[in-house]
């Protein structure tokens, strides 16, 4: 197998005067979709926001394709090719949808055929193309969320619980979206706390704890031994 | 049911339309203060040329704070050396404005204001100059502590205040007005001044030109999407930092220009004279809400226009009158009229 596109090592991160990361290391293989699971409150958000460059670690490296960016600005980071779909979801409210779409095609306007491909995967977004981004529900914010970081071929997708609070029908279409995501061959961090979504879409799975990576290892073992997932993620992680 | 785009229109329909409203409203608030301050005052003539007067002062007072409410939407700094950049830009103008006698005495319109727009051009390039240099060496030390900030662009603005007064002198100096900027003009047997319908034209060209710029080009798309919420510009992978560096000289410039403008207006100019404007300025970049031109325009004009009524109706209360508007605002909308929704 090639090596991977991202190898995070020993890495360590303050928030404030807090220890949140302690020595995180893992590596999400090219062309895999890689699950960070683990309970509230671990250090997954932190992580994802490391790893874009948003907080700094003040130890350990980050290698992406082959090179260490753990000193570049996040905005050099999107530029070599990771593209972020953060928990809050980071829409541009006082934008329009056409706005926020355009401001993520840091490489001239959006490409035709891919937006068409993003319209049929979300169709709302072209119902309030012109709209602003602010009047949209919750769901279809996420739906923009996701099309802003695919609106490009990115190398890599860090993507940070994009089914959270969302209704099944549109937790569906975010799977059916991630999924034509991976079937193009994507690199992929995914965070998941809905189990049977991280069960659908994940190949392999990083596990965290207190700031630290606990377990490490393939999808198929850990979704057929539930006593594996309880003592890994604990009640929290719903099944099904 | 992977499909099944979710129906969320009906609401979505009428979100907009209060959404709309809402939006709406602020820019209703001049025409209904235009319209109450026809009935407050009566005789026609005198208000119209109060409203002029009161449009006048408001667009100078825009041009002055829409550079400043960028700056504070921005980056969340707080720079009352904006003060000294508005007195720096009307010494410069004056002096070139001085330098020219042959065009600003000359009974020709477009030589007259040649002659204006050549002293705003050079105050605006040294202004914007100086600004990057005010960036690096003032505002970069002090990023992420208002306190800090407030105690050393204060310290700026006093510094800068005594350059003045070393380079011109520690006298105010006065100036008339190009010779066919002189007077008013006679409309509906109201007099106007000539110069404060120019002022009126230059501020509107100059909100429309800003609002194209925001609304129209990826470099205004950038910066009022950092206004919100600038780690996601970064993570899209734009440099923040250096689009502020920009909006920071733009704004600078934008008060040498204000400067000029408010030197013809006043005819007398003091190394203070921009410190003075800072109250007005600060009142309008809140109540428009931090980060909105839109908001500081809006609000600029409302402050014109009530200090000159106030004034012409009841002279003692032409102080407070601005700050009885900002409290109204504020508790009909605490965070200024326009206020972009911040994201952290
Ligand atoms: N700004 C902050 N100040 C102090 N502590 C913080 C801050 N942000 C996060 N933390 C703490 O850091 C820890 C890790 O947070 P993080 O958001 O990375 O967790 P998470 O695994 O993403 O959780 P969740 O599943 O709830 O999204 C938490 O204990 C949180 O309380
Ligand atoms: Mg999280």
């Amino acid at each position: 197998m090639s090596d991977p596109i991202l190898t995070l090592d020993a890495i360590a991160t303050d928030i404030a005067q807090y220890h949140i990361l302690k020595g995180v290391g893992f590596q999400v293989p090219r062309g895999q979709v890689t699950m960070l699971l683990g309970r509230n409150g671990v250090g997954k958000t932190t992580t994802m926001r490391t790893i874009m460059g948003l907080l700094r670690n003040k130890s350990g490296q980050i290698r992406f394709d082959g090179q260490e960016i753990g000193a570049l600005p996040a905005s050099a980071r999107a530029r070599a090719g990771i593209g972020y779909v953060p928990e809050d979801m980071g829409i541009f409210t006082d934008l329009t949808v056409e706005e926020n779409m355009h401001l993520a095609a840091v490489s001239g306007a959006p490409d035709q055929a891919r937006l068409d491909w993003l319209f049929s995967v979300f169709p709302p977004l072209k119902t309030f193309w012109r709209t602003s981004a602010g009047n949209l529900s919750g769901g279809q914010k996420q739906m923009l969320s996701i099309a802003r970081a695919m609106i490009e071929e990115r190398r890599l997708y860090l993507i940070d619980e994009p089914t959270k609070g969302l209704a099944p029908a549109i937790v569906a279409t975010m799977v059916g979206a991630l999924r034509d995501l991976k079937r193009q061959g994507a690199s992929i961090l995914l965070v998941e706390q809905n189990f049977a979504v991280a069960r659908a879409l994940g190949d392999k799975v990083v596990v965290m704890d207190d700031g630290h990576v606990t377990w490490e290892g393939d999808m198929g073992e850990l979704a057929t031994d539930t006593g594996l997932q309880e003592r890994l993620m604990g009640l929290s992680m719903e099944a099904g | 049911m992977m499909s099944a785009a979710p129906d969320h229109s009906p609401t979505f329909a009428r979100l907009t339309l209060i959404d709309r409203l809402g939006r709406a409203a602020p820019y209703l608030l001049v025409p209904v203060l235009v319209v109450l301050g026809f009935l407050a005052i009566g005789a026609p003539t005198s208000w119209l040329t109060l409203t002029v007067s009161g449009l006048a002062m408001g667009m100078m007072i825009f041009i002055m704070a829409s550079g400043l409410t960028l700056v504070f939407g921005l980056m969340d700094i707080i720079n009352f050396g904006h003060g000294a950049f508005i007195s720096l830009g009307a010494f410069v103008g004056v002096s070139v404005l001085f330098a020219l006698p042959g065009w600003t005495d000359a009974a020709s319109l477009p030589l007259n204001i040649a002659a204006i727009l050549l002293a705003i051009l050079a105050a605006m390039v040294l202004t914007g100059a100086l600004s990057w240099v005010f960036e690096r060496v003032i505002i970069r030390p002090v990023y992420g502590s208002h306190l800090k900030q407030i105690l050393i662009t204060v310290g700026a603005l006093i510094v800068l205040e005594e350059a003045i007064h070393v380079i011109w002198g520690g006298e105010e100096i006065f100036l008339i007005r190009p010779s066919e900027l002189r007077g008013a003009i006679t409309f509906a047997g109201a007099a106007l001044e000539k110069y404060r319908i120019l002022a009126v034209v230059l501020g509107l060209a100059i909100f429309f030109a800003l609002r194209v710029v925001l609304r129209r080009t990826k470099i205004g798309l950038i910066v009022r999407a950092g206004v919100e919420n600038p780690d996601m510009v970064e993570a899209l992978g734009y440099r923040l930092k250096l689009v502020f560096i920009g909006v920071f000289i733009a704004g600078s410039a934008l008060a040498g220009l204000g400067g000029v403008m408010w030197a013809l207006y006043e005819q007398v100019i003091t190394a203070g004279m921009g410190e003075n404007m800072m109250v007005l300025i600060f009142i309008v970049v809140i109540i428009g809400g931090l980060g909105s031109v839109e908001g500081a325009f809006v609000g600029a004009l409302l402050v014109g226009l009530l200090q000159n009524y106030v004034a012409f109706l009841e002279p003692k209360l032409a102080l407070i009158s601005n700050i009885a508007l900002m409290t109204a605002i504020l508790l009909w909308r605490p965070e200024g009229m326009m206020r972009v929704a911040k994201g952290h």
